[in-house]
């Protein structure tokens, strides 16, 4: 049973609509460009000494490429997880705590990563 | 919850155990395993970037944890896992436009996913290993 006013909103049981579903595919999409960039410069630097990974991973286009890959990254992994928690994990609290570890989590692993690509661009 | 509740003595669907596996399933599930598999394995390019901020000693150090047989393997298996979930979202993205679900198509697009993940990650590393030898 929906109200028309429901209807119209179009948010549904988890009150937030399509959003979950959307920013899962755009995401995906974004990481399947960003991602074979990623591999790349990993192939490319694989075993180099500090000096020529620090000089490649400073230059401005691998480092904005690294950073859009980073954030791209986060959000479809933290979004991810939340299904897989949500699937599994039916008790409130523990389910509510797994919720907030994993936007910790990803908040943490995003940070790190954007704070030591800028520190390693603007110099170490 | 009162709903969880009011939901106990509802009948469930039937568990995964009682239908035998099928590629197409353990695909769906695999492209699970490696989507939480990534999720951790983000804690390791966190660390080899915050290495490389840190500067050369500790980068080293991080280097020859990576470059060691373990890491070696792990790295591998980030490899497939990442190409794995990669391709499986391909065939999502395709799934989602409604195209691809005859039976024809969809064995095409599970083994293509399969194969594919398995050809690329071989083909990576052997690019690794003949453009810089042992590697970290």
């Amino acid at each position: 049973m929906r109200t028309p006013l429901g209807q119209v909103r179009g948010l549904g049981a988890a009150r937030s609509g399509t959003d979950h579903f959307w920013l899962q595919r755009l995401t995906a999409v974004s990481n399947l460009v960003l991602s074979t960039v990623f591999v790349g410069v990993l192939v490319s630097l694989a075993g180099d000494s500090h000096a020529s990974v620090v000089a490649t991973l400073s230059n401005p286009i691998v480092a904005i490429l690294m950073l859009l890959f980073v954030i791209s990254v986060v959000v479809h992994m933290r979004i991810g997880m939340q299904v897989i928690i949500e699937d599994y994990v039916h008790a409130e609290l523990p389910k509510l705590l797994l919720l907030m570890g994993n936007t910790f989590f990803a908040i943490v692993v995003g940070l790190s990563a954007v704070f030591a690509l800028l520190k390693i661009s603007f110099g170490v | 919850m009162a709903s969880s509740k009011a939901g106990s003595n509802r009948p469930l669907s039937p568990h995964l155990q009682i239908y035998r596996p099928m590629l197409s399933m353990m695909m769906s599930i695999v492209h699970r395993i490696t989507g939480a598999a990534l999720y951790v394995g983000s804690i390791l390019l966190v660390i080899w970037l915050v290495a490389a901020a840190s500067g050369p000693s500790a980068f080293e150090t991080i280097q020859s944890i990576y470059g060691s047989i373990l890491g070696q393997l792990v790295l591998f298996c980030y490899t497939w896992a990442l190409i794995h979930h990669g391709l499986g979202g391909v065939r999502h993205l395709i799934w989602d436009t409604g195209r691809g679900f005859d039976h024809q198509s969809r064995e095409r697009l599970i083994k293509g996913g399969l194969i594919g993940s398995i050809a690329l990650t071989v083909l990576i590393w052997v690019v690794v290993y003949a453009t810089h030898g042992a590697t970290g």
